[in-house]
């Protein structure tokens, strides 16, 4: 230790240290700081007695209150759903029919499904959940494996073509890459596709007879004989005017040469069944509403 | 009351003050010093984490990555997406109700590094294996904005034209078997193999990924471009099997009210 040495004025020690004829002095440590120093040792005595704070080797001291983060969270989000449960229990055990009598319960589905849509499902069909090019509009009234709540339940739970061991399975060939039309085969079936919906087509009759053909041999075990779809297999009405991938020559002609198989997720770990049923009964109003 | 209180410790304080003036003097001393002190709270935080038993879960349904999904994740790493997009959905009710399951240790345990993240410009990415399409992936991957109108990602469309470099493959594998990623010998050896056998389903190349890394492997186009093998592939790949290694945090927090 230096020399010690007391300023005059003050009566307090300096440190000893000098810069050109200044030298610092040495003052007391405020009291405030020995407080709170000693206030936060007690605190952590009490913390390490109360929560889980010393390791041992392999475990650790568990503390009296023992508290967990995990356990704590499990909890929360165990009794938000129990608080939920006086009008979730009906979604799950009721036909939807029966639940849309119960004005209660529709008032919470009508202000939780928008935000389970948003999350969900928006990000494919789209916030107006009109679709795009490969994702169907839900608001065109052209379901492809039908429109009745069972069956929207079926499809949120399961998916399609989805890894789900349950999932709806529906796949359209490619025609043109496995070799079984030619190229100028599926330019004439396209035409006669495209002559189905009304829509303009330069095609010659007699192209269009040899796409009818074409589409008898090929198409119709799928999209039935009279091309309307057949719900069973997820095969789309191509009579209507509501096209997934797009209704335009090039689209159509790389839908039949390559084929499809459009996905949708398998939302049976994701959404619990009551959610599943909300966003069932949103869809159906969204389908309503759009075709008024 | 102070002072009666610290009056035994008087000593210890006095020879501590006497230290301190003396290590004043010595930077080294000082600097050695407080590298120690330092590290003592370090040292009692962090070190009994690797013997503790239940820091990392036993999941013993774990599966490893396949070779095309560890080079999307060294894509993922290349193109930065580690910046916006976190891989941790912490033990929150928030989080928890928006994300699904909270993050457990041992869904890391072959991540080198890990890639829990603190900041969200985007989504968390922890669970989102499977909740869209490859196809959605891909196109998003292209231009989110055709996808997600309000989006500020940045678009990747060239991942679609990059082919996937696949010989260092069976390298990159050996250096995570080195750091404790448990791969065999075959599984090193015909990376390469699987990573393009994971894109061509019903083909003998893929059989071979299925028998090595599992059936329950995702084995398609992910780019929806069949015969190539590009970084689109290897990065939706990697996506889709986010959260998906183990079904273990399903499990433990099946408690969702129905």
């Amino acid at each position: 230790m230096s020399v010690k040495e007391r300023d005059p004025l003050t009566g307090h020690e300096t440190t000893g240290h000098e810069w050109n004829g200044i030298t610092e002095l040495n003052t007391r440590v405020p009291r405030v700081i020995w407080w709170t120093i000693g206030i936060s040792h007690v605190w952590a005595l009490v913390y390490w007695v109360l929560m889980p704070a010393w390791p041992l080797v392999h475990t650790y001291t568990k503390g009296l209150l023992g508290y967990d983060q995990q356990l704590v969270v499990d909890d929360r989000v165990a009794k938000a759903y129990r608080q939920l449960e006086t009008w979730r229990a009906p979604l799950t055990e009721l036909p939807a029919h029966q639940i849309r009598e119960i004005p209660e319960i529709m008032a919470h589905v009508n202000a939780t499904a928008p935000a389970l849509f948003g999350d969900y499902c928006a990000a494919c069909h789209g916030t107006e959940a009109a679709g795009g090019p490969g994702f169907p509009s839900l608001v065109d009234d052209a379901w492809l494996w039908g429109g009745d709540a069972e069956t929207i339940m079926e499809t949120l739970r399961v998916g399609i073509n989805a890894p789900h061991p349950e999932s709806r399975i529906a796949q359209m060939l490619a025609f043109g890459a496995l070799d079984i039309l030619t190229r100028p085969q599926i330019r004439a079936v396209v035409d006669y596709v495209q002559s189905l919906s009304g829509l303009e087509t330069e095609a010659t009759p007699e192209v269009l007879a040899e796409g009818e053909t074409i589409f008898a041999e090929n198409c119709v075990s799928c999209h039935g004989e009279d091309a309307r779809g057949i719900r069973d297999l997820g095969a789309p009405d191509l009579t209507d005017d509501t096209w997934i991938y797009g209704g335009d020559d090039a689209t159509m002609f790389t839908t039949v040469n390559l084929g499809r198989q459009g996905w949708m997720p398998s939302f049976e770990t994701r959404l619990s069944a009551a959610q599943r049923m909300m966003l069932t009964l949103y869809l159906q109003d969204l389908d309503a509403e759009a075709g008024e | 009351m102070f002072r009666k209180l610290l009056k035994p410790f008087a000593r210890f304080f006095e020879m501590h003050a006497r230290t301190h003036y003396r290590a004043e003097r010595h930077s080294f001393a000082l600097a050695a010093g407080i590298i120690l002190a330092a590290s003592v709270g370090g040292f009692i935080e962090i070190a009994p984490l690797f013997t503790i038993d239940e820091t990392v879960e036993a999941a013993p349904d774990m599966r490893l990555y396949t070779p095309l999904e560890q080079a999307g994740r060294d894509i993922y790493i290349r193109e930065g997406c580690y910046a916006c997009h976190s891989q941790m959905i912490r033990a929150l009710q928030d989080e928890v109700d928006r994300y699904g399951p909270y993050s457990l240790a041992v869904e890391s345990q072959y991540d080198h590094p890990m890639l829990w993240g603190s900041k969200r410009t985007g989504p968390d990415l922890a669970r989102v294996g499977e909740k869209y399409s490859d196809d959605w992936q891909m196109r998003h991957l292209v231009d989110p904005r055709a996808l997600v109108p309000g989006s500020v990602m940045p678009q990747y469309a060239f991942l679609l034209d990059a082919e996937l470099e696949t010989a260092s493959l069976p390298d990159r594998l050996a250096a995570l078997r080195a750091v404790g990623v448990p791969y065999d010998d075959a599984q090193i050896v015909n990376a390469a193999i699987d990573a393009r056998g994971q894109t061509l389903p019903d083909t003998d190349w893929a059989e071979g990924v299925a028998e090595r890394y599992g059936e329950e492997t995702n084995i398609r186009h992910f780019d929806g471009r069949p015969g190539e093998l590009t970084e689109m592939d290897a990065l939706v790949a990697y996506l889709q099997i986010l959260g998906g290694l183990t079904d273990l945090p399903a499990e433990m927090q099946a408690a969702r009210g129905d």
